[in-house]
């Protein structure tokens, strides 16, 4: 299958091992990769910080960015979620039916969806010999609904050594704009969920967004912490040594 | 001295350690019953959207309802006052009392009072309120402001509130234990002379059936009851969003409040009351409706589905910011997420203090998840922040935020332009870094490095290396 990658912004330029990651993975498991290169960002950021027209006017682009392409998958549960329930609405807020009827047009998945719905695998043939615990980000586990699918994945890792995480499912407080304007109540949040993490024993934190794991791993670096970061999809493409 | 926002409101209490552990402890106790209890609940999703389902219907036709609920009230003998605003309902109820003539008035299970400030009201007035809520007058005695919606001490441990009841009631003594029971015996003792004494009582209503004129009121300790009974004058004040429209709505309502606020299948006290009984309960029964900008949300085609709000609370128990900041930050009407969105919605996003509230959530989604007549809460979050920008926008002078986020938009619109800032980024990024990490951000990025760090990008974007490797 030819899979077109949607790329956060920030992870682009932050994160950029998480896209090769996935490149490297869906090439692994037999698939063609693209990179449309009109992308630029979703328009999450400025909807959800209440600029709305600007909004409008990135989701418009993102949206033609990916016009045409059989499916399209992202790392970033955030942002996938922004593509699939949110653009309904920022369409409606911009009355604009086209961006709706573009958005509705997208085949947009978020990548542990993609894997086990679209291609019905949950073994990936990784090899990841360390203790890792999960963090299910709010918008994979609420807007999109991800469930059990990480933790499927994780759990047909050769090696890996997979630990519950306490309150697993309560913010880790980032929120966008919000980890800026009420920062000290997002630190308190921040201060908790590393608490949890560092409880497990786990060595490794992973998620399916890079924006959450920027944000408990920008708290457990100001700490120590002596546990790392890692996008789901950097794990599932480790396959150690030959 | 305006209201300060929420962030800066928030401050004190992320440092009161006290008031922290003890929230925690009552919302994780409340979170886990009402899981509980919805999950108990075989047809919980069906409930929920009839819950939501009567009270869109009961909105998209108010006014009839409330023309048929000030029939229903004046045919049962009792009299209908309308108030727009929180000033004309001081004025209204102040006057109700002062023409009994009572010098003293209890007062019973009403977020709508604190709404509109009828304590220090009645106070100039020259008439002191009793609270009877065991809770409400425990944060009398204390003389602070409540902290959750229906436990309004949920700020206050056991040994805190014992400290006060043994201060303020006579005869509680130095020997008052602090266990729940005795708490709340000498609270009862505290209250029963005041209720035989009581002329006037002032009540809330969690409901008001149009069709029959009749108010239901829920409560766990009986109090709220008393003051239905005893005084020869009952003033019940409502907001206008409270209307209902037929007794069958409530079978669907008096499931979802209890399993969604306590965790509770049944309320241990349901009372209703219908205008007035010749030989039986007060003489006379005035209802007070207030508006007090819910017409104004009831305007606001995404926002009025928050007026669908039961008040049960759940939202707030889930919520991880209210958890660490209680409800006082979110000003003095109605905390937690709920209160995010019906404050604003209610007084407009003029004030900075009311314009931050939609920024007091990361959006995470759990209270949507909870609420039992599926209110989007964080949907409703997103439109009001969308307010606050509009309104922005017409300052001559952009604000530095304004003024960053176009400039964003402007770049990001054009993948030349985008790409060309992500390289300038980089490079400026890389000079700020140390040991692969930024430990300080200029300007308003500050704020995230004042406790995190972020990582410094690597050399190489996505974008570049896939130019190198693939295209
Ligand atoms: S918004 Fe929903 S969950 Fe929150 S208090 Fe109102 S009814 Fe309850």
């Amino acid at each position: 299958m030819r899979v077109a990658l949607s790329v956060a912004c920030f992870e682009d330029v932050l994160f950029p091992g998480t896209a090769k990651a996935v490149t490297v993975l869906l090439e692994r498991l037999g698939h063609e990769v693209a990179f449309p290169p009109g992308q630029t960002c979703c328009g999450q950021f400025h909807w959800t910080a209440g600029y709305h027209r600007e909004a409008a006017g990135l989701a418009r682009s993102h949206a033609a960015a990916f016009e045409g392409c059989e499916v399209v998958v992202a790392p970033s549960a955030s942002c996938a979620a922004t593509v699939r329930a949110d653009y309904p609405k920022i369409a409606r807020a911009a009355r604009d039916p086209g961006l709706a009827r573009a958005a509705e047009g997208l085949a947009f998945y978020e990548l542990t969806e993609f894997l086990v719905d679209v291609l019905g695998v949950t073994d990936v043939g990784a090899y990841f010999p360390h203790r890792v615990t999960y963090h299910p980000s709010c918008r994979s586990l609420r807007t999109l609904g991800v469930g059990d699918r990480p933790v499927r994945l994780l759990r047909s890792v050769r090696g890996l050594d997979l630990v519950e995480l306490p309150s697993a499912g309560e913010c880790c407080g980032f929120g966008g704009a919000f980890a800026m304007k009420n920062a000290d109540v997002s630190v308190a949040m921040v201060a908790d969920k590393v608490r949890h993490v560092r409880d497990t024993g786990a060595e490794v934190v992973c998620a399916v967004d890079d924006s959450c794991l920027a944000h408990i791993g920008g708290a457990l670096s100001r700490l120590r912490g002596g546990v790392r970061t890692m996008h789901l999809a950097e794990i599932l493409a480790e396959t150690g040594p030959a | 001295m305006p209201r300060p926002k929420f962030a800066a409101a928030a401050r004190p209490e992320l440092a009161d350690t006290r008031s922290r552990r003890n929230l925690r402890g009552a919302t994780a106790a409340l979170r886990g019953r009402e899981a509980a209890a919805a999950a108990g609940t075989a047809d919980w999703e069906d409930l929920r959207e009839a819950g939501r389902a009567i009270g869109d219907g009961a909105l998209l036709d108010l006014d009839a309802h409330l023309e048929e609920l000030e029939r229903a009230v004046t045919e049962a003998g009792g009299t209908v006052h309308w108030a727009a605003d929180a000033a004309e309902a001081r004025l209204v109820v102040t006057g109700l009392v002062r023409a009994t003539g009572a010098k003293e008035v209890v007062k019973a299970a009403s977020a709508t009072t604190r709404e509109i400030g009828l304590n220090d009201a009645l106070a100039r007035a020259g008439v002191t309120v009793r609270e009877t809520g065991v809770a409400e007058m425990v944060v009398q005695l204390g003389e602070d402001a409540p902290s959750h919606l229906l436990s309004p001490a949920a700020h206050r441990d056991r040994a805190e509130i014992a400290e006060l009841l043994r201060r303020a009631v006579p005869g509680a003594g130095p020997g008052l234990a602090d266990d729940p029971e005795a708490l709340a015996a000498a609270a009862r003792t505290h209250l029963r002379d005041r209720f035989l004494r009581a002329r006037v009582a002032v009540t809330g209503a969690n409901f008001l059936v149009a069709e029959t004129g009749t108010l239901v009121l829920l409560e766990s300790e009986g109090n709220a009851r008393m003051c239905l009974t005893l005084p020869e004058t009952l003033i019940s004040i409502a907001g206008i969003d409270k209307v209902v429209p037929t007794w069958d709505d409530m079978e669907v309502f008096l499931q979802l409040l209890p399993r969604s606020s306590t965790g509770d299948r049944m309320t241990p006290y349901v009372s209703s009351w219908t205008g007035v009984t010749p030989g039986d309960g007060p003489r006379a029964f005035h209802l007070v409706l207030l508006d007090n900008g819910r017409t104004r949300a009831l305007a606001d085609e995404v926002g009025r589905a928050a007026l669908r709000c039961i008040r049960c609370s759940a939202c707030s128990n889930v919520c991880p910011v209210y958890e660490r900041t209680g409800g006082r930050p979110y000003g003095p009407v109605h905390p937690g997420p709920i209160g995010a969105v019906l404050t604003p919605l209610t007084r407009g996003v003029e004030s900075a203090a009311d314009a931050s509230l939609p920024y007091a959530s990361t959006l995470c989604g759990a209270c949507a998840d909870v609420c039992p007549v599926k209110i989007d809460i964080p949907d409703v979050l997103v439109h009001l922040r969308g307010k606050v920008v509009e309104s922005r926008r017409r300052r001559p002078v952009p604000t530095p935020e304004m003024a960053l986020m176009r400039g964003l938009a402007w770049t990001m619109g054009d993948p030349r332009r985008h790409e060309a800032a992500v390289r300038r980024g980089v490079r400026w990024a890389r000079l700020l870094s140390r040991g692969g990490r930024i430990r300080r951000l200029p300007g308003l990025l500050g704020k995230w490095t004042e406790a995190r760090d972020l990582p410094a990008p690597p050399a190489e974007s996505f974008r570049g290396w896939w130019d190198r490797t693939r295209a």
